[in-house]
């Protein structure tokens, strides 16, 4: 997934072989991860795949079924991974991801602490951002899921830079062999601020501290312990709305001839346009999709008090 | 954050957590009320309120120290600030009082007689070298009405009259996100608000100028902070970019083009988006993903329609965030009352190949 080996730098531009990851797009809003094996084959809607037939294709290409329905084979990515991982637990998506790697601060060669591990979307997020020679630490208390955690890592490449740990961070603190190392830490538990004051030992000074918390009273008891070791405590919620965007002609009330103007009656006109009277030119519609996440946790971040 | 810096810091050996003469740093005056890039050497000042302060005793600090504006002998100087307990005694305090909360603002009368205290009562407490905090104190003491204020009002107050008397500047490491908004600060001041969309498109910077990556900056508009750009440029992160304004190297534009850029991003918000996307968009490799940002909906609309009925493009989202902040207090939450509503608007997608037949196997 990251152009972690100087050989495979350019990874896109590379041509799909035996062994890799493809995540096949088979229209909007509808992915899965697939790895490419010698007598593999992928059956959908489309049609039947045969992987024989992507050796030796860039990433990026349209491939064809023998009845000629199509899918894309794309590179694998931190963004497509997300959308396409097994949900073993809820996850975090990009919008909260983005804002809280930026806020992190988190760069190349940075050491980054993480509970619970979950299905693992920020973690690949924040194993590119700490790459290639930083190092991602995350902890789940739940043996099975940190399992299937280092198999994806295993899957997406990024096992050498995330380590996968079962320790209960709530009940024992983060290990000791962290004290005063981390960069960042990132905290998604049901009462964290069990372990806010390890977190305060973990970092670095000047260290942030970031506390993903899905209700307001989980916020209201970290920020309450946060206060002792931290300062710059701030709370945010990131909304995300989207967009549809379609081509339409809006009639115009004067040439409707009495007929409403509604884009229906476009097409009507449409067809018997010839004279340049009646063809009102097409326009680009773009309106708020009306199903959106209404809330997916709110984000509390701090940054460790100064006290040198 | 320059390379050069990074450089020094190793063949000294130095923290990169603590300040050293000649580093830059970002100055956060009066907890977020301006934000500005500073070099601190001996001679650097920086003017705070009207008074104008060296940045001396900033060298050997470590990032995230406060300092107060004191008035010595010598005229204004920038004073450490050692952070004491007191701040969570006082949260503690309100902790404890704001559920039994009895006072209200019932009796209070808005006719400007509460404080007693002249401004030539403080000129000359000043004069007679009383500390920006003590003036705060005899302000508190000479108001009539600050005993009938709940202790959250207690506590604006007290804010309020700080970050007048007793400016304080907070030593921050320039990271991206606080030089975007230092910058965005400095060319649109109404846009100081932390903005989402920006922060996805730094994010995204972030994510591409790992060190074995390139970072090519096209910039056409002449009056973007200049500083700004190159302070980007040559963060140690990405040690083979092309500084904003040379030219790139014919071996490098020839691997360019040859491999094709392992993404895009766009903001350029005169500019009509398609025009850009249409000459960039073919310049990526198969499967790289681009993002485009635009203050206004509409060209982003036309954009994603064209990449559409051109085939160039999949997966693509117009996507506006919103970055709402939250006030945490007991029994006092609730989302801030002034925030930025909208950031802009980003189009996402990943670039696909032209070839749209089926190829005999």
């Amino acid at each position: 997934m990251l152009p972690i080996d100087p050989t495979k730098k350019l990874s896109f531009n590379r041509c799909i072989m035996y062994g890799d990851l493809v995540i096949v797009y088979e229209r909007y809003d509808s992915m899965k991860p697939v790895k490419v094996s010698e007598n593999g084959v992928l059956q959908n809607r489309f049609g039947v795949f045969k992987h024989s037939n992507w050796i030796g294709k860039q990433f990026g290409s349209k491939v064809f079924s023998s009845k000629g329905g199509f899918i894309y084979l794309l590179a694998p990515t931190p963004e497509l991974w997300t959308l396409v991982l097994s949900h073993r637990t809820q996850i975090l998506y990009i919008a909260d991801i983005s804002f809280v790697v930026m806020y992190l601060e988190i760069v190349p060669g940075c050491v980054v602490l993480e509970s619970g591990t979950g299905s693992g979307s920020l973690t690949t997020s924040l194993a590119r951002a700490v790459a290639p020679n930083g190092h991602v630490y995350t902890f789940d208390f739940h043996e099975q899921r940190a399992a299937s955690a280092r198999e994806d890592f295993e899957r997406t490449g990024l096992s050498s830079l995330v380590t996968v740990g079962v320790r209960d961070i709530q009940g024992e603190g983060f290990p000791d062999e962290f004290l005063g190392r981390a960069d960042s830490v990132f905290l998604d538990l049901p009462q964290p601020w069990l372990a806010i004051p390890s977190v305060a030992k973990m970092l670095q000074q000047d260290g942030v501290l970031c506390a993903f918390s899905p209700c307001i009273e989980q916020v209201q008891k970290s920020c309450e312990t946060l206060k002792t070791y931290f300062t710059d405590i701030r709370t945010f919620e990131v909304l995300l709305h989207t967009y549809e965007v379609r081509e339409g002609n809006l009639g115009s009330w004067q040439d409707s001839d009495g007929c409403l103007g509604t884009l229906k009656s476009c097409k009507k006109r449409h067809r018997s346009t010839n004279g340049l009277e009646n063809s009102s030119p097409q326009t680009i519609l773009a309106r708020r999709n009306s199903e959106a996440r209404g809330h997916t946790g709110y984000l509390t971040f701090a940054r460790l008090k100064c006290d040198m | 954050m320059s390379t050069k810096s990074s450089e020094e810091i190793l063949s000294a050996n130095q923290n990169p957590r603590i300040t050293w003469e000649g580093c830059s740093v970002l100055l956060d005056i009066n907890d977020g009320d301006r934000v500005l890039f500073a070099r601190l050497t001996a001679g650097s000042k920086v003017k705070i309120g009207n008074k104008n302060c060296s940045l001396q005793p900033l060298i050997g600090c470590p990032f995230g120290s406060s300092f107060q504006v004191e008035v010595g002998e010598e005229g204004p100087f920038l004073s450490r600030v050692v952070p004491s307990t007191e701040g969570n005694n006082l949260g503690e305090k309100m902790d404890c009082q704001n559920m039994e909360e009895c006072r209200d603002n019932r009796t209070l009368v808005d006719n400007n007689t509460a404080q007693s205290l002249t401004s030539e009562d403080i000129d000359d407490m000043r004069r007679k070298g009383a500390t920006g905090d003590e003036i705060v104190e005899a302000l508190i003491a000479n108001s009539s009405t600050f005993e009938k204020k709940t202790a959250f009002s207690q506590e604006k107050y007290r804010i309020k009259k700080q970050k007048k008397y007793a400016p304080g500047v907070l030593l921050r490491r320039p990271f991206a996100r606080r030089i975007v908004h230092a910058s965005l600060a400095e060319l649109q001041p109404s846009h100081s608000e932390t903005s989402t969309s920006i922060d996805q498109l730094e994010d995204a910077c972030d994510k591409e100028s790992s060190p074995a990556s390139d970072l090519v900056n096209m910039e056409e508009s002449s009056n973007v902070n200049l500083e700004t750009v190159s302070n980007l440029a040559a963060s140690p992160k990405t040690n083979k970019s092309i500084k904003a304004g040379e030219k790139a190297p014919l071996e490098a534009i020839k691997s360019w083009k040859e491999n094709g850029f392992s993404s895009l991003i766009i903001a350029a918000p005169d500019l009509d988006a398609w025009s850009i996307v249409k000459e960039l968009v073919p310049l990526l490799s198969y499967s790289a993903p681009f993002v485009i940002y635009h203050q206004y909906l509409q060209p982003l609309a036309t954009c994603m329609h064209n990449l559409q009925t051109e085939k160039m493009a999949i997966d693509m989202q117009i996507s506006e965030p919103w970055l709402r902040e939250y006030q945490v207090l007991p029994s006092r939450t609730h989302p801030h009352m002034q925030m930025s509503s909208s950031g802009g608007y980003l189009l996402s997608g990943i670039r696909i190949t032209a070839i749209d037949q089926p190829q005999p196997n």
